[in-house]
């Protein structure tokens, strides 16, 4: 796809002016961690009027990791551990996967969950499956080849989140005054927009599905003003050139076949029910959880990160005590300073004033 | 320093390596500068590098060819023409002898090429698992012609900022041949000696900067410019050039070409104009793509880029090398 048209300045200038005409005090989440860099990288924030408020939400996977996953790593012995390289430096109650490895930990880092199954020839492989919907559809098959391999020494550690639970969560909670959504792209792929049909149903907060160039971004700020300006709120597809209605079949049968709804522990905001997919009883030998005697709960952070307020849009990250000073990307207190889709980390590296 | 032990970013380029370089080596050895290659006596310029990669080969080059360009650009930084380079060879039990005839023989065309002499080596072989394979380091010696300074003190407000071509190609072709992405075409390292681009910009330029972009990548180089000299520097994203292949790996994994390795591209603080420079510097099989990407100023502290889409931006220093995130 030629992503060109969408980074014209032409195109871009026109939007600008038309967001510039709404003078109202508008504030939309984007609920998507890639959504966050991309307004970051593009300077997109420097370009809109004060009254548009970007709030960045919780669809960062390694941010709501539970902080106990790190903890049981970081106790196993004699196996490869296969992470993708944002958990690498995500800090557990007792450091980072990172400092352990210079310790010796064999932990190797992989770039999608089929590279994993292929560790799994040479010595006992546990790999650490999180991620949104985006991800969770080559993690389901990725079980379902080793179960139909029958390959024993493999089996995943898992915390896959699904955003719609989160969305329900965000939208009921009185604290938060959100006017719209900018909804992810990438997971809409898998879901659909009719997967967020509950939003103007239930809570009378519409949304915006949408892409990660410049273009996608401001047109859905765009329709998100013409929805509040019209006390209309819908769910509008900005991302029509791949999101359809129902989403990605196919993919949804391979994670129903594999996994299962329960409840899930998000890191710094708490139990978010129906939120998580867990591994089925039929594929439960390559369930880490089970195989290892791990136990995820959800433990407090007690280092003074305040990643549960930034995933929630309470805060936006410079307002942690701890931003930029004692938390940075090389020593970071809190998961949302690590991954490349979290807020802070983001905020660190585009939005500091030099 | 917090986490008392080596983490891999120590060796990223980046801040971590900058802290431990500080922290540890120039206080013990009393360092005048922090720089690759340093002048010593006579106009005699000398610089040595040690050169880790996985996997050997790749498109684009191997670590023999690596080593001998890497040095002869580091000398070649200071202004000074590359003549000799000393190299050490430290070879894992069960290295295939045909493969340590290959590389050797990339070591010497790459040599011929750059016009410098292997003089003098050492071999040491570790045992099985202390080492990945093979490691070397080189040596490299030159001489400063006469007249040539070459010193970040010397930028000033106002001067512009050259690159010699496309960034980001070395580290996504590396990712590229160690993660058998099977790219096609496959993304080529841009591994290769500037040492005669290097004279060509000193006598069509007033050049009083030069750095090559390796580790850390250009973002490092210009903040730790930004650092030195306390100036601004106002980049433009619209001008730097970068493959189409190059950006859309970067995309897809989460990573910046502008804090990603090179092996053949170098940065420039230039005075004047520098219309005759880059016709001259076009016309050198590594500078096709030599572009004015900046500007000194003082209108900002630090560094910042302006994208393409008009928004400004700071492009901070980063501690480590960027993880590749989830995809
Ligand atoms: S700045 Fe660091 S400590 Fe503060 S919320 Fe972000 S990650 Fe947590």
């Amino acid at each position: 796809m030629n992503t060109k048209n969408f980074r014209n300045p032409q195109l871009i200038n026109n939007l600008v002016e038309k967001i510039k005409q709404y003078k109202e005090p508008i504030s939309l989440m984007e609920v998507c961690g890639s959504h966050t860099m991309a307004i970051g990288k593009w300077g997109i924030r420097n370009l809109l009027p004060n009254n548009i408020k970007l709030i960045s939400g919780p669809g960062c996977p390694v941010c709501v990791t539970p902080m106990s996953i790190i903890d049981a790593l970081l106790d196993l012995k004699d196996v490869t551990i296969a992470i993708f390289g944002d958990l690498m430096r995500v800090p557990g109650e007792n450091g980072s996967l990172e400092l352990a490895k210079a310790k010796g930990l064999d932990v190797k880092i992989v770039y999608s969950p089929i590279d994993a199954l292929k560790l799994a020839e040479k010595k006992e492989t546990v790999f650490v499956g999180i991620g949104f919907e985006t991800t969770i559809p080559g993690i389901a098959y990725t079980i379902k080849q080793a179960y139909e391999k029958n390959i024993k020494n493999f089996s995943v550690l898992t915390s896959l989140k699904t955003v719609p639970p989160a969305l329900k969560l965000l939208s009921s909670d009185e604290d938060i005054n959100l006017d719209g959504y900018i909804l992810p792209g990438h997971v809409s792929v898998i879901i659909g927009k009719d997967a967020y049909n509950f939003l103007p149903k239930d809570y009378n907060i519409g949304g915006v599905v949408t892409g990660f160039e410049p273009a996608d971004i401001l047109s859905a700020i765009a329709r998100m003003i013409q929805q509040v300006k019209n006390n209309d709120p819908k769910i509008e597809n900005e991302y029509s050139r791949i999101v359809t209605n129902k989403g990605n079949i196919t993919a949804q049968k391979i994670i129903n076949e594999v996994l299962e709804p329960t409840d899930g522990i998000f890191r710094g905001i708490g139990i978010i029910p129906d939120s998580e997919l867990k591994i089925r009883e039929k594929y439960s030998a390559f369930d880490a959880e089970k195989k290892y005697n791990i136990k995820i709960e959800y433990k407090e952070d007690k280092s003074g990160c305040r990643c549960g307020d930034v995933l929630k849009g309470n805060i936006i990250p410079p307002t942690c005590p701890l931003f930029g000073e004692i938390c940075t990307p090389s020593n970071p207190i809190g998961p949302c300073m690590v991954s490349s889709e979290g807020s802070c980390s983001a905020y660190y590296k585009y939005e500091r004033i030099m | 320093m917090k986490n008392e032990i080596i983490r891999i970013g120590h060796g990223s380029g980046a801040g971590l390596t900058n802290e431990l370089i500080k922290e540890v080596f120039v206080k013990n050895f009393k360092l005048q500068s922090l720089e690759d290659g340093v002048e010593i006596e006579n106009r005699t310029v000398v610089s040595t590098d040690a050169h880790v990669v996985n996997p050997l080969f790749f498109p684009g080059g191997d670590i023999g060819k690596l080593a001998i360009s890497g040095t002869v650009n580091d000398v070649s930084m200071k202004g000074a023409i590359p003549k000799y380079i000393l190299i050490t060879y430290i070879i894992e039990e069960g290295f295939e002898i045909s493969e340590l005839k290959k590389i050797t023989n990339s070591v010497q065309k790459e040599a011929e090429k750059a016009n410098v002499k292997i003089i003098a080596g050492d071999t040491k072989v570790v045992e099985k698992g202390k080492a990945d394979g093979l490691y070397l380091t080189t040596t490299g010696i030159g001489y400063l012609p006469k007249g040539v300074n070459l010193n970040s003190k010397k930028i000033k407000n106002g001067n512009k900022i050259l690159i010699n071509g496309t960034l980001g190609d070395h580290t996504i072709s590396i990712i590229n041949a160690r993660e058998k992405m099977e790219l096609s075409p496959a993304p080529k390292s841009d591994c290769a000696s500037l040492n005669e681009l290097v004279q060509v910009m000193l006598k069509n330029g007033n050049i009083k900067f030069l750095r090559d972009i390796t580790r850390g990548g250009l973002a490092t180089i210009l903040n730790e410019v930004a650092n030195d000299t306390q100036l601004g520097i106002i980049i433009d994203e619209e001008n730097i050039p970068i493959k189409e292949n190059v950006n859309a790996v970067s995309e897809l994994l989460g990573l910046d070409p502008l804090y990603l390795a090179n092996e053949g591209k170098l940065v420039s603080f230039i005075d004047g104009d520098e219309n005759k420079l880059i016709e001259e510097m076009k016309k050198n099989e590594f500078g096709k793509d030599s572009a004015i990407i900046g500007k000194v100023t003082d209108e900002v502290k630090g560094v910042y880029i302006r994208t393409s889409i008009g928004g400004l931006r700071p492009l901070i220093m980063q501690d480590s090398d960027p993880l590749p995130r989830i995809c």
